[in-house]
This record gives C-alpha cells, sequence and structure tokens, in this order.
C-alpha cells in the first residue's frame, strides 16, 4: 500500500479493511470449516461401515459368525483414555484462542502422553479382538471399523505432533493459535467418533 | 391342465409362430404372456404421457425463442421483475409445476396399480423349476413333490401355456439375469441369494431370452430358449425328460454310438457332463441326457446341428473364447461315433 | 462517476504478487486458482477425448451383428475404461475445475480457499487418471464394468490386477474430489465479496455450494466401498463373499448410495450453467429465484433418497422398491420447476441467440427426453423390462449429455472469451452444435428402441438374426458425427485463441462479476475488491461504498467475510507457491499404487507423504516475520 493512501481523507466510494483482524477463531477461520468438511467426510464413512456392519449381522444366522466377541477389557480402558484425553484438549484449545503459548505447549505436550497410551493400548485392542479379518464377513467387518478409526487416530496424532512440535520451535504466528484451536476440535471428533465404534465393535455382538 | 379363461389382447405380432427365416422373439413390446402384457400396458400409458409432456415443453420452448424480441449484448437488461414482483409468471409456473406433479402421481399410481396385478398370477397348478446361472450357460431343474419326477436340462425351458411357471433363481458364481421380456420382466440371480420370478406364457411358441447382467468374458454368448408348448405336449417332453438316456439300438445300425458312448466315458467329456444312464455324473457342465432335443447348443449360441456341434466339441474356445470347456482334440472317426451316440439322446 | 482504481504502481505490484513464479519449478509450484484450473479443464477435456475414442472403438465393433473389430476381452476392457474415463476422469471433475476458475471471480474474491489443497486434488486427479490409462495401454485395463459388481470383481473371477487398479483409481479421483469440495464450500461460504449475501449469490454458485455438499456425502461411499473390494482381494476379507457370510447387494448399496448422487453432482452444476446463459441472453435476470436455489436444494438432498432404483431387479421386497419409485419420480419436480423458470425467462426475455444458447437449449430437448425416460425407469415394473438394456444405456446418455455436456460446451463458448481474451468463432460454433446435437440423437435414439427389442448392454456382439443391425449401424454413424462436431470444437478453441476476436472485458453484457475485469482477468482477479448491493452487479446501479481498500498488494492476502451476510471479518494471507502440493501427490501416488501390490506399502509409503505433508505445513520464517510485524489480533478490535 503506497503511503500516500494513508493521508488521503476516507473516501466514500471504498470500504476500508486495513482496520480488520489477520486471523480468527472458529467458524470465522476458513480452516474450521476445512476442518468441518472433513469431519463431515469421516463420520459419513464411519456411519457407512457402521451401517454395514449392522447389514451384515442381519443377513447372518450367528454373530458372531464364529467364536466370541472381542474382550471387553481394552477396549474399554481405551474409551477411558481416550474421552480422558479430551481433558487436555480442551485445555490446550482454551489456551490457544487466549493466545497463551505457554499453556498451549503445556497442554498439547500433555495430549501427545496420552496419545502414546492410547496408541499402544490400541495394539492390545486388535491382539483381543478374537477374529480375524480374513475369517468371515464379521471379522473383515470388525476390522474394518477398527482399522478406519486407528487411522484416524494414527493421522490425528501424528499432525499434533508436528504442531506440538512447532509451537516449542516456532516460527509462530497468530494463525497457528487458530490452528491449536482446529486440531482440537478434530481431536474432539476423532475421540468422539470412537463411542459408537466402540459401542458397535464391543457390544453390537452382545446385544 | 388349465388355459386361464382371461382374453391376452397382444400387443403387435399376431400369432407366434416363428418360421426359420424371422427373428427370435425377444422384445419387451410383444407380449405373449400375461405379465409382460401388464407391463406392456403401463408402458404404453407411461409413454403416452411422456411423449405429450415432451411435445408440450418442447413446442412451449420454441414459441418462446420464436415470439420473443430479439437482441444482442449491448440492449439494456430488463429489472423491471426487480421492482414489481411477476405475479403472473410466477402463477404459471405454479400450476405447470402442480400439473407435472399430478402426473408423476399418476405415474406413481399406474406403477402400484401395475405391481399388484403382476403379483396376482394365480399360481395352481404351476409348473417349478429351479434356473440356476453359471458363467455362461443356465442350468434348469425341474422341481417336484415326488423327488423322482424331478429332472436336469440346461439351456432350453419348456413351459406349458396357460400354466404358471415358478422360477427359483439362483447363481453358483457371478450375478447373472434372466430375461425373457416376450414373458416378462427380468430378475437378477444373485450369488447368496434366491430370487422367484413368475410367469405364464399364453400363446405357444418359442421365446429367447438372454442373461442381462454383465458375467464376465461371454456374457453376451448366454442365451436361453423358452419353448411354451400346449400341456400335452409339454408332459411328454416332462416325460421324456425324466427317462435316462435311451440305450444305443441293438446290432451294427447302433455301433457307432455304443463306441460313441464309450468314447463320451474315456475321454474328458464325463468330467464335466451328466448323462443319466450311464456313469457320466458330473455337474460342472450342462446336463446332456437330452441333448438331441434341444434346438441349440453353446447356451443359444450355435444350431443343434451335426456340423455345429461336431466344431464345438473339438474347439469351443474358438467359437466362445473363455468359456470353460476345454478343446477336445480327436480323430474324425472318434468324432463321427461319438456325435453317432449324442444324436441318439433325445 | 469513474470507479476507484489502484494507482498503476500498486496495479502491477498486486499482479507480480499473484502472479506464478516463471521456469519448470515454477510450473510445478503454481497454485494460483486460474492456472490450476485451466490446467484442470484441459486434463478432463483430454479424458473427455480418451473417453470419446473408446466409445468409438465400441460402436464400430457394434456397428454389424458378430462383429471382428475387437475379441470379447478388449470390448470389455473398452466399456468398463469408457465409462469409468467419462464418470469419474471427466464428469464432476470438470464441473469442479470450471468451478475452480469461476467462482472467486463471480463472489468477488482473489482467490480460493486452501490453494495448496486445490493443486494437490489436481495433480493427484491426473496422477490416478494417468495410471489407469497406463494400465491399459498395458492391457491391464479394468474389465468388469464401470461400477464392477461383485463377485465378478471379486478376485475368484477377477484374478488379475485390473480391479485393483480399478479400485484404486477411485481412490485417486475421490480424494481430489473430496478435497475439491472442501475448498468450494468454504470459498464461497467465507470468501465472499462484502455484501454479497446468501441471497445475491449467483445462481451458478449455489449450484456448486449444493454439489460440493453432496459429495461431501456421497463419495465417502464409494471410498468404502473401493477400499472393502481392495481388502477382499487383497489381504482376503469376506465382506462381500456370500460363503463367509458376506453380501454381493452390500457392494451394491455403498456403490449406488454413492452412484445415484454423483449423476445429480454431474447435473446440478450445469443447471448453473444454464441460469448464467439463460439470464444473459434473454437480458433479464433469471424468474424465481428464491424457487431456483430451493429447487438445487431439493435435488441434492432428494437425490440421496434414490439409489436403490438402480436394483429394482434384485430381490429387494418389493415394498421397499415402490417407495424409491415415488421418490425417482418426485424428485423431478424441483428440474420441472427450474425448466418451467427458466422457459418463464425466455418467454419474457429478448433473446441474443447465440452459440452459448444454442447449447443449452438442446438441454430443453436432450435432457427433457432422458428425464422421461428416467420416469419409466423409475417404476419398478417397467424398470424390470428396460433395466440392463440398451434402453439405459440410452437414457443415461440423454441425461449426462443433454443435463451435462451439452451445457458445458455452452459454458465453454460463454467462458472461453473470459479464459483466454479472445472469442470463439461464431459460425464453427454452430456447425459444432448442429453437428453434435443431430449426431447425439442419430448416435442414442435407436438405442431406446434396441432395447425395448430385447438388446442387452454390456454385449461384445449380436447375432445377424436378432435383426438389431440397422438401427446399430445407424448409432455407429452418429457417434461419428459427435467426434466430428469435437473436432470442430478443438479447431475452433486452437484458432480462436490466436486469432480469435479480442473479447474486452464484457461481450455478452452479462450481470455478474467475473465480467468487471479484464479477460483474462488479472493475476489477482480484482484490482480492488468489489462490494457487491444487488444480484447482478453489472446490470445494476453502482452504489457505494464501491470497492474494498487496505487490502495488501504485495502480498496475497484475501478478506474473509460471514457466512450469511458476507459481513467484513478479517483478513488472511495466502501462500504464494509451494512444490510440496505436487511432492506430496507424488508420494500419495506411490502409497496408493503400491498398495495395489501389497498391502505394506501403506506402511512404508506412508513416510514420504508424511514428509510431504509436514514440509507442506510447516511456516516458512521470513514470512512469518513479515506477518507477525503487521498481525491484528482479533482481540485488539473490537469486532
Amino acid at each position: 500500500m503506497s503511503a500516500a493512501q494513508d493521508h488521503k481523507p476516507q473516501d466514500p466510494a471504498l470500504l476500508d479493511v486495513k482496520g480488520l483482524p489477520t486471523f480468527g477463531f472458529g467458524h470465522r477461520s476458513p480452516m474450521w470449516w476445512g476442518t468441518m468438511g472433513l469431519v463431515a467426510i469421516e463420520s459419513t464413512v464411519f456411519a457407512l461401515a457402521i451401517m454395514s456392519y449392522f447389514y451384515l449381522r442381519s443377513h447372518a444366522g450367528a454373530w458372531p459368525m464364529s467364536g466370541l466377541p472381542p474382550d471387553l477389557l481394552w477396549g474399554t480402558v481405551n474409551t477411558g483414555i481416550m474421552v480422558g484425553s479430551m481433558i487436555p484438549n480442551h485445555f490446550a484449545k482454551r489456551a490457544a484462542e487466549r493466545l497463551d503459548l505457554p499453556k498451549v505447549r503445556l497442554w498439547m505436550t500433555v495430549c501427545m502422553l496420552v496419545s502414546v497410551a492410547f496408541l499402544t493400548v490400541r495394539v492390545f485392542e486388535f491382539k483381543t479382538l478374537n477374529t480375524h479379518w480374513d475369517s468371515d464377513a464379521y471379522g473383515s467387518i470388525v476390522w474394518m471399523l477398527m482399522g478406519l478409526h486407528t487411522t484416524h487416530l494414527i493421522t490425528d496424532a501424528y499432525d499434533s505432533l508436528v504442531l506440538t512440535v512447532l509451537m516449542f520451535t516456532g516460527p509462530l504466528e497468530g494463525k497457528r493459535f487458530v490452528d491449536v484451536s482446529e486440531n482440537a476440535g478434530y481431536w474432539y471428533f476423532v475421540v468422539l467418533s470412537w463411542i459408537p465404534i466402540y459401542a458397535v465393535i464391543y457390544w453390537g455382538a452382545r446385544i | 391342465m388349465r388355459v386361464h379363461a382371461a382374453f391376452i389382447p397382444i400387443l403387435g405380432m399376431a400369432a407366434a409362430t416363428e418360421t426359420s427365416s424371422a427373428a427370435p422373439l425377444q422384445d419387451a413390446l410383444h407380449a405373449y404372456g400375461i405379465q409382460a402384457w401388464h407391463i406392456g400396458r403401463l408402458w404404453n400409458f407411461t409413454l403416452g404421457l411422456c411423449a405429450l409432456v415432451f411435445t408440450a415443453i418442447v413446442a412451449v420452448t420454441l414459441v418462446a425463442l420464436w415470439r420473443a424480441p430479439r437482441s444482442d449484448a449491448r440492449t439494456p437488461p430488463d429489472l423491471s421483475s426487480l421492482e414489481r414482483p411477476e405475479r403472473r409468471i410466477h402463477r404459471t409456473v405454479a400450476w405447470a409445476a402442480g400439473i407435472a406433479t399430478l402426473g408423476l402421481l399418476a405415474l406413481l399410481a399406474a406403477d402400484v396399480f401395475t405391481s399388484r396385478a403382476l403379483g396376482r398370477l394365480p399360481l395352481q397348478d404351476a409348473v417349478n423349476i429351479e434356473l440356476i446361472g453359471h458363467q455362461w450357460w443356465w442350468e434348469a431343474r425341474y422341481l417336484d413333490p415326488d423327488s423322482s419326477r424331478q429332472f436336469v436340462t440346461a439351456n432350453e425351458l419348456h413351459i406349458p401355456v396357460g400354466r404358471p411357471v415358478i422360477v427359483t433363481l439362483r447363481s453358483d458364481d457371478v450375478i447373472h439375469t434372466l430375461w425373457v421380456p416376450n414373458l416378462h420382466g427380468k430378475r437378477d440371480m444373485i450369488p447368496g441369494r434366491t430370487a422367484t420370478l413368475q410367469f405364464r406364457a399364453d400363446q405357444p411358441g418359442t421365446y429367447r431370452g438372454q442373461c442381462a447382467e454383465f458375467c464376465g468374458l461371454e456374457h453376451a454368448m448366454m442365451a436361453l430358449l423358452v419353448e411354451a408348448e400346449p400341456n400335452a405336449q409339454y408332459e411328454a417332453w416332462a416325460a421324456r425328460q425324466r427317462q435316462p438316456a435311451p440305450a444305443p439300438a441293438a446290432g451294427p445300425a447302433g455301433d457307432a454310438a455304443r463306441r460313441g458312448h464309450d468314447l463320451f466315458l474315456a475321454k474328458s467329456c464325463a468330467r464335466c457332463h451328466t448323462i443319466n444312464g450311464t456313469g457320466a455324473t458330473a455337474a460342472l457342465g450342462p446336463d446332456l441326457t437330452h441333448l438331441a432335443g434341444r434346438k441349440t447348443i453353446g447356451a443359444g449360441m450355435l444350431p443343434n446341428d451335426g456340423s455345429h456341434l461336431a466344431s464345438w466339441i473339438l474347439d469351443p474356445q474358438t467359437l466362445k473364447p473363455g468359456v470353460y470347456m476345454p478343446v477336445n482334440p480327436m480323430r474324425p472317426d472318434e468324432l463321427h461315433d461319438l456325435l453317432a451316440y449324442l444324436e441318439t439322446l433325445k | 462517476m469513474t470507479a476507484p482504481h489502484l494507482s498503476p504502481e500498486d496495479a502491477a505490484q498486486l499482479e507480480q504478487t499473484w502472479r506464478d513464479p516463471p521456469g519448470i519449478h515454477g510450473w510445478f509450484s503454481a497454485i494460483n486458482h486460474k492456472t490450476i484450473s485451466l490446467r484442470f479443464m484441459i486434463t478432463t477435456f483430454v479424458f473427455f477425448v480418451l473417453g470419446g475414442l473408446l466409445a468409438l472403438a465400441i460402436r464400430l465393433q457394434l456397428a454389424g451383428p458378430d462383429g471382428k473389430v475387437v475379441g470379447a476381452d478388449m470390448y470389455n476392457q473398452l466399456f468398463t475404461m469408457h465409462g469409468s474415463t467419462m464418470m469419474f476422469l471427466f464428469a464432476v471433475p470438470v464441473m469442479q475445475a470450471v468451478a475452480t476458475y469461476l467462482v472467486p471471480l463471480m463472489i468477488g474474491a482473489r482467490s480460493v480457499a486452501f490453494p495448496r489443497m486445490n493443486a494437490f486434488a489436481y495433480w493427484i486427479f491426473t496422477l490416478g487418471g494417468m495410471m489407469l490409462f497406463l494400465a491399459f495401454f498395458l492391457n491391464l485395463g479394468p474389465d468388469a464394468g464401470w461400477f464392477a459388481y461383485v463377485p465378478l470383481s471379486s478376485l475368484q473371477y477377477s484374478p488379475t490386477k485390473r480391479v485393483d487398479i480399478w479400485a484404486q483409481m477411485i481412490t485417486f479421483t475421490e480424494m481430489a474430489g473430496l478435497m475439491e469440495a472442501i475448498v468450494l464450500i468454504t470459498t464461497i461460504l467465507k470468501m465472499r465479496a462484502p455484501g454479497m449475501t446468501l441471497n445475491r449469490m449467483p445462481l451458478f454458485v449455489w449450484a456448486i455450494l449444493a454439489t460440493s455438499f453432496m459429495v461431501l456425502f456421497s463419495m465417502p461411499a464409494v471410498m468404502l466401498a473401493s477400499t472393502a473390494l481392495i481388502t477382499d482381494r487383497l489381504v482376503n476379507t469376506q465382506l462381500f463373499n456370500p460363503l463367509k457370510g458376506g453380501d454381493a447387494l452390500l457392494w451394491q448399496h455403498l456403490f449406488w448410495f454413492f452412484g445415484h448422487p454423483e449423476v445429480y453432482m454431474i447435473f446440478i452444476p450445469p443447471l448453473g450453467f444454464i441460469s448464467s446463459i439463460v439470464a444473459t441472453f434473454s437480458r433479464r435476470p433469471i424468474v424465481g429465484y428464491p424457487a431456483m436455489v430451493l429447487a438445487v436444494v431439493a435435488t441434492a438432498f432428494l437425490a440421496f433418497g434414490l439409489w436403490v432404483h438402480h436394483m429394482f431387479a434384485t430381490n429387494l421386497p418389493e415394498l421397499g422398491k415402490t417407495f424409491f419409485t415415488a421418490a425417482s419420480l418426485m424428485i423431478a419436480i424441483p428440474t420441472a420447476l427450474q425448466i418451467f423458470c427458466w422457459i418463464a425467462t425466455l418467454w419474457t426475455g429478448r433473446i441474443n441467440l447465440r452459440t452459448p444458447l444454442l447449447f443449452v437449449l438442446a438441454f430443453f430437448v436432450i435432457l427433457l427426453a432422458g428425464g422421461l425416460t428416467g420416469l419409466m425407469l423409475a417404476s419398478v415394473s417397467l424398470d424390470t423390462q428396460l433395466h440392463d438394456s440398451h434402453f439405459v444405456v440410452a437414457h443415461l446418455h440423454y441425461v449426462l449429455m443433454g443435463g451435462a455436456v451439452f451445457p458445458l460446451f455452452g459454458a465453454f463458448y460463454y467462458w472461453f472469451p473470459k479464459f483466454s481474451g479472445r472469442m470463439l468463432n461464431e459460425s464453427l460454433g454452430r456447425w459444432n452444435f448442429w453437428l453434435f446435437f443431430i449426431g447425439f440423437n442419430l448416435a442414442f435414439f435407436p438405442l431406446h428402441v434396441l432395447g425395448l427389442q430385447g438388446m442387452p448392454r454390456r454385449v461384445y456382439t449380436y447375432p445377424a438374426s436378432m435383426e438389431w443391425g440397422t438401427l446399430n449401424f445407424l448409432s455407429t454413424v452418429g457417434a461419428f458425427m459427435i467426434a466430428v462436431s469435437i473436432l470442430l470444437f478443438i479447431i475452433n478453441v486452437l484458432r480462436s485463441r490466436r486469432h480469435g476476436e479480442p473479447a474486452g472485458n464484457d461481450p455478452w453484457g452479462a450481470g455478474t462479476l467475473e465480467w468487471s475485469m479484464p479477460s483474462p482477468p488479472p493475476a489477482g482477479n480484482f484490482e480492488m475488491v468489489p462490494v457487491v448491493h444487488a444480484r447482478d452487479p453489472l446490470w445494476e446501479p453502482a452504489r457505494l461504498p464501491s470497492h474494498v481498500s487496505g487490502l495488501a498488494n504485495d502480498y496475497r492476502e484475501i478478506l474473509v467475510t460471514s457466512v450469511a451476510d458476507a459481513k467484513l471479518d478479517h483478513r488472511l494471507w495466502l501462500p504464494s507457491s509451494s512444490l510440496a502440493p505436487f511432492a506430496t501427490a507424488l508420494a500419495t501416488t506411490v502409497l496408493f499404487v503400491g498398495s495395489i501390490f501389497t498391502p505394506w506399502a501403506v506402511v512404508w509409503a506412508a513416510v514420504p507423504v508424511a514428509i510431504g505433508a509436514t514440509w507442506w505445513f510447516w511456516p516458512k520464517k521470513d514470512i512469518v516475520e513479515q506477518r507477525t510485524g503487521s498481525e491484528v489480533s482479533p482481540y485488539e478490535v473490537q469486532q
């Protein structure tokens, strides 16, 4: 912008935007809409996979087709860990929206430690599903649901890790706090989408 | 046997007598059975209504173009609609949309009535056939409460005129579809599922059908013949089908056929085909017990005469590449004997 | 009153800021939305031509009975490649490509949202399409049909890699489609010029918004289905194997849950083209703007309730099927409403009968016929005769070409001047149109009759005794007429690029914002972002304030506004160029292609993808320092 324009009286033909902020939180941010778009897509995938589970079940005589339903222990433990992770996640989001860098660093680190926990327990979950992906359609759909959600856990953990590192190393600008806030929103989605999937995988063959 | 009394008007062609020079009957516009007739009536109604709508809308569009004044890029745009709402136009559009909705409701009603009619075929004294789709042929099992009266054939169905036919549809490999348009609409044959089609032929004739779901390499060559004949003739055919293959004639007249019979069992034929009354009981390919009575071979692909049968046996791969029947090279005299035997399988 | 202008120095700086970087490196790192969009349009057009050549081969084989032009195996690849190319590599992508060019211009924005993701979508799409055709040339072209029903497409009955390539092509193209949808939704909802309330948005933009939402909810179904098919084939899951509890119809449900909205995703953007073109060439706004918006939104919703009409020949319960008949009939109502509003616009307008309008008028004949045959197919009983016959082939081409391709050509003739600065030749345009229109009807009308005469679809030949030869021959002649017309179009484009009449800003006298700037538009689209007070800003009198001031010219700064009323919200800096989208697309391609052969590819190839994505995200120090120097926090300003 040329310096001359700073000294002109406000031209009624012009709507000046120089004073506008250079980033915004929540649905004001395009990043929110991008994240919500992704949430819509992934929710649809999960919903369709869950519907496929019940569809296959409706055609099956026995369910599970052979063998036992998944052991409840690790899945329930992990549900607890994931739900618990929403707490540091919430604090990270709040800190970001307050532009509080030290608190952002703290709570993002806590989130990363929790993510190590739930990723580890996820391994145990897979080992105690009591079915194999190739044994029958029941095994296939259970592994598909687990696989889809685990992919989200891994990618969410990775991108949170990258963001956490960035918040320590910089370079930082206001937009990064928006990224932390949006990442937290996506984290909520990954956890909350687990609840129905947990219910279907662990209880769908028991009811 | 009963021929149902209702008069079934036929759309189009008068009689279903097929001469060898006429095209085989395989079209939806000429109904020779009640189900196809119901659908044909719905077709006429729908076609009429749609043709009317098409003509009306195209006409209005052309009139609009013809009567409107001309303009070019510099003509000032007409923004009067922004000041005053165009009530008359909106009303006209609303009326047109309302009429369109009524037309759609009429189509829905017609469809519902037709579905109901199709579901009301009287089923007493029905012939029950289980049709199993294979890559690229049809296995037909004629069912009966008395299992000794059941029989198996392939690629050609005979049904009695005027009696309902209930076809149970299954598939052993991929999805196929039974479609005999002169008699009824189509139904999919889906592995893992059982479907049913109920229809009735009301005129004697030979009706051709074709697989109507892409089922692999030779999908185009999976045809079926349905012979509708008076009940007495049908029962005679069924009685013959229930018999095992006749033994070749005694004496020298039957020598070639006897040798052919032995060849059939010795060569790879018996590994896939059944001929009742012989040692051949495999069911990987069509049942050949009464092969000689069929009009075609290769699932409707070729006429069932000596030269075509010979080419087929020697090298089906050239005629229908990818078919699961292997080539069968043999000496001309062997082939002659085999054909002589197969000719006896009436 | 003269409109406000930037000083020449500022305008030059703005141009420099938004222009693509030079050289080979610049070519791969360019992310200006118009650059990406033009590449995207050209690439989809190449696929259209390739798909058309495949169709010519099909028609040559079917021109007479007992065809010997190609064998059964090649024929099955031909129709699978033709359908897959047209549906996945042309029909939806071209609409998204045109949208990513026009939408920012129509809404007064300098860019799309997420410009690097927009570029990535183009690359991943192109690489996927290239994979498919490379496979075809290596005799690995998929051959199970464009919707690849199981069990035919399962490993047992399709033992080669052909179907895996098809399934992975889906992954490429659907990923691109989903990303473009996110780009377009965010652009439309957050980047409209101040004053462009939703109520003032061009109908084309509404169409793209509706389509993009449909993409988000439908494409995941085919992604899930194709992933399940890949896992069934690669690692022995049993989702579609009836012997192990799977179900062949699960595939059909998942596929058509996508497949039916897919055809409306192809159909709705052209409804937007038609509104733009009819308005301009009738010299008046479209009749019934609110009804038109509601009709598009209703169509988008209803499209999700029709999918079972592709499964009427299966053994699903009859009562359920009737519900889908009702829904399939009722979706005609909003489309009928739109047709009536356009006719009313023509009726009360002053017609300028130029080539764009001619192509749009073809819709009123061809799509109308296709829609009516669609009503026929909507009836379960009628469908049992017509399904999987050439009647359906006729129907689908009438709706897809009448409903999408003809309006698309109209759109090309209409907006080519804006893209290139030159007019297409009007006389060649008319030849193009009439050859296409007559050739189309000659090629496809006979197929209705052939279907009724019992000719199934996907048959590589038919016996002479069926007497289908004459109609098939006519159809082949028509197909070649279409080919000639497309050739004329290509000639028109190539000649007009150099020698066409210069177009100026607004050769058609249109009313929407894309016509307010020179043709082609400057790199930053608008010298000064406009402030909008009306639906057709160029037709209605100018009001104050007319333009935005205070946006940077030395950085790619954009304006973010509120969703409903486009009130000022904040400013954002967008990246100017980056190799990361291309590099990440290459890495992703390795992952996708690798996983056709081994599931472990997902693991090891994820590493370069993660590196690419991280590099993409990681901010550059010098730019951040520039930004933080001029940053304004939302808390500093009372909003």
